[in-house]
């Protein structure tokens, strides 16, 4: 991402609200329609019903047909048309509905969106924001609650970011939309109702960082999306307990923020990484192997990883078995032999 | 499932006769035949023929080039001249095509330069032409894919009011895939001003069109997407000029998108790589050599009197000179920074990137200073480095 990108936005400073996660993003999009007429929004359901998710509610009422559509129930063809559109100077937001549900595209977006700009020596950088409602916890039925962040990852040419919170989901996604690299932009569904108090338009941290949600000098537990909430469950109660937890919030998970995250290590000497996607071949692995890589000498355990299991998500009954916990956490962080 | 290779394809046989404007023998086709549709104009046949005998011979050469090893891959149109020509016949300035990798004749016939359209087949970079300038997408290669693409670029030429049209080239083979379905339908139910020129080839490499599809022709389908379809001689390029260029007038005038099949042959094999000996007789291809577009044109054009020797040599001195070009840009010393390789993935710098990119460039002082008789340039173009001998 362009570093600091200004939010340019015609918008004025509004005053305080309380805002959902669901609400933010939308006020995003809104606001980047204002302020940039070639952004265009379409996909399923995103128009007069506002999303399944209602993130684009009143979008389609404010700009008309020609900025917001619904399109035809097909993800490749979304995908792909975004990448025309992008061809001729438009800058598409398309949605995915749900995580499982963006695999139909998943050639467009991994030979196409994340290779035409190094096909082309530059010539087609292709703006697009693609947004994917993603993991568990929602009781939702097969399909609906899949972690696919490291199909994503795992594929160079992409930017892959996740927001945990109403006021990064606001500033992430105006940035995602400004910048001129496509983005895979990950919105963790059970956030979705999570609710901030913000005067819009807000500006956090660049969209590339992670950060340091809250200082600790015993364990750096990394989270992102979904998880950053249980980590810092995870850290109030491990304080009782008289363990010092630093939570960090990857946002990112590609570009990796190697120099966050790499010197809270270094000061604390031990690391955790929670995700819910499985453990084997995921995103925790590439996460440990580079932190130990580059900081080991500094390392007092091995980094750990607490994740769901390598099963397909599970049904609606079963899911709590599955996810992350603090006291699952804390059980694997005590494997470690504190000296 | 029994496999018709006596003759004509299964779907030939089953299909009606594809609509002409000069039939077979190089004669006009009678009025009560045309399908409404106009002979072109003699300068502009005459025009389409320049065009058809120049990409031939580009054809011809860079196949020999590959057979000498100095390209990875080309795949051939040879046969297919009508359906490429046409087509980008019928492109205003302000149109994009959207080709795949059999298409190089009609990126050629666009003006890109050989050296440009031979950077990817001689593995200097994945696609290497001017996109913005020639109007022109990459080359796809993901079957299908870039017709997405096409009906994108349509939309967003619609909803800035624009009169710019998308084009796209397809094969038969690819009207399997889930993608050329979705194009369809998009560019249907969007109205986009898109034109979609399916080459039926009739084989996706060994396969032929009746494993792909059980229905009478690809143009048919065109009825179950609520758009024009037209089925046509795609070796008569007169008529797919025709055609082409009607659907082109439709979709800038708002009337939506067209799906037009030319049937034609793949000559050549699929890639230097393929056997076609294996799935199709030696007699199926004689027969089709025998409708050869170009010969056909020249009768009719000689016929009305408008291709005289003279005219017809001079036209051929024009294609062996860019065949001598084309031989010449492989002559060249295609440098290839191999630093390069990190410029274009993202338009932000990334430090795991830069780090990677230090990391090349030190292994490669390494190199140079390991061994100051063999430049880096040198090691990396050697394999172009031979003197043409065609």
């Amino acid at each position: 991402m362009s570093p600091q990108q200004t939010l340019a936005t015609d918008t004025a400073v509004r005053a305080p609200e309380t805002l959902t996660m669901a609400a933010a993003l939308n006020a995003a999009i809104r606001d980047a329609m204002v302020d940039d007429p070639t952004v265009v929004l379409f996909g399923e359901d995103v128009g007069p019903l506002g999303g399944v998710f209602r993130v684009t509610d009143g979008l389609y009422a404010e700009f008309g047909e020609t900025r917001v559509s619904d399109s035809p129930l097909a993800e490749a063809g979304i995908v792909g048309t975004a990448i025309g559109m992008a061809m001729y100077g438009l800058r598409p937001v398309v949605e995915m509905q749900f995580d499982a549900f963006s695999y139909p595209a998943f050639q467009q977006i991994v030979s196409h969106v994340a290779k035409m700009r190094n096909r082309t020596r530059g010539k087609i950088p292709l703006p697009i924001v693609i947004r994917i409602p993603y993991a568990g916890d929602i009781g939702g039925v097969e399909h609906h609650s899949d972690s696919s962040e490291a199909y994503w990852t795992a594929t160079p040419g992409l930017t892959v970011v996740s927001p945990s919170n109403p006021a990064d989901a606001y500033s992430m996604l105006r940035e995602a939309i400004a910048s001129d690299d496509p983005v895979i932009f990950m919105e963790p569904k059970s956030r979705y109702w999570s609710k901030a108090s913000l005067a819009l338009p807000v500006q956090t941290e660049p969209l590339n960082r992670a950060v340091v949600l809250r200082e600790g000098t015993d364990v750096t537990l990394i989270a992102y999306g979904p998880t950053v909430k249980t980590a810092l469950a995870t850290a109030e109660q491990a304080d009782i307990e008289g363990l010092s937890i630093e939570v960090i919030d990857l946002r990112s998970l590609s570009p990796f923020d190697d120099e966050t995250v790499g010197a809270s290590v270094r000061k604390t000497g031990r690391a955790a990484i929670v995700h819910e996607a499985a453990q084997f071949g995921g995103y925790g692995a590439e996460v440990a192997a580079r932190l130990t890589e580059r900081n080991f000498f500094y390392l007092a355990a091995p980094i750990l990883r607490i994740t769901g299991f390598d099963i397909p998500y599970p049904s609606p009954k079963l899911e709590e078995y599955f996810l992350p916990t603090p006291d699952r956490i804390l059980a694997a962080l005590s494997t470690w032999e504190w000296s | 499932m029994s496999l018709n290779v006596e003759s004509t394809p299964l779907t030939a046989v089953l299909a009606p006769p594809p609509l002409r404007l000069i039939d077979d023998t190089g004669h006009a086709v009678a009025e009560s035949e045309s399908g409404g549709f106009a002979l072109p104009a003699v300068d502009t046949l005459l025009g389409l023929y320049r065009q058809m005998v120049i990409a031939r011979r580009f054809d011809v050469q860079v196949t020999a080039l590959t057979r000498q090893g100095r390209l990875a891959t080309y795949p051939s149109a040879l046969g297919q001249e009508a359906c490429e020509i046409a087509a980008v016949a019928a492109l205003a300035p302000q149109d994009w095509l959207f080709p795949t990798y059999r298409d190089s004749i009609a990126l050629l016939t666009r003006g890109v330069e050989p050296k440009d359209i031979l950077a990817s087949f001689r593995g200097d970079w994945h696609s290497g032409y001017d996109y913005p300038r020639h109007r022109i997408a990459p080359q796809a290669t993901p079957l299908a894919t870039q017709a997405l693409h096409a009906v994108g670029l349509a939309t967003a030429s619609k909803l800035k009011r624009d009169d710019t049209v998308a084009l796209t080239l397809l094969g038969d083979g690819a009207t399997s895939e889930g993608d050329a379905h979705e194009a369809f339908n998009f560019a249907a139910v969007w109205q986009a001003p898109v034109v979609f020129v399916v080459q039926n080839n009739q084989f996706a490499i060994s396969v032929p069109l009746d494993k792909q599809m059980a229905c009478r022709t690809i143009a048919d389908k065109a009825i179950g997407y609520g758009m024009p379809g037209y089925y046509v001689d795609g070796n008569d390029v007169a008529a797919m000029y025709a055609v082409i260029s009607a659907a082109m007038d439709r979709a800038r005038s708002g009337g939506g998108p067209t799906l037009i099949e030319g049937l034609t042959y793949r000559i050549e094999a699929h890639t230097n790589s393929d056997d076609p000996t294996r799935y199709r007789k030696t007699a199926d291809v004689d027969l089709w050599r025998s409708r050869d577009p170009i010969e056909r044109l020249e009768k009719y054009l000689r016929a009305q009197g408008a291709l005289s020797d003279q005219l017809r040599d001079s036209i051929a001195a024009a294609a062996e000179e860019l065949a001598a070009t084309t031989r010449d840009c492989m002559t060249e010393q295609a440098v290839v920074d191999p630093l390069e390789l990190f410029e274009h993935v993202y338009s932000t710098p990334r430090a795991a990137l830069a780090e990677q990119r230090a990391f090349l460039a030190a292994e490669l002082d390494g190199d140079a200073a390991a061994s100051a008789s063999a430049p880096l340039n040198g090691a990396i173009s050697g394999t172009n480095s031979e003197e043409s001998t065609r």
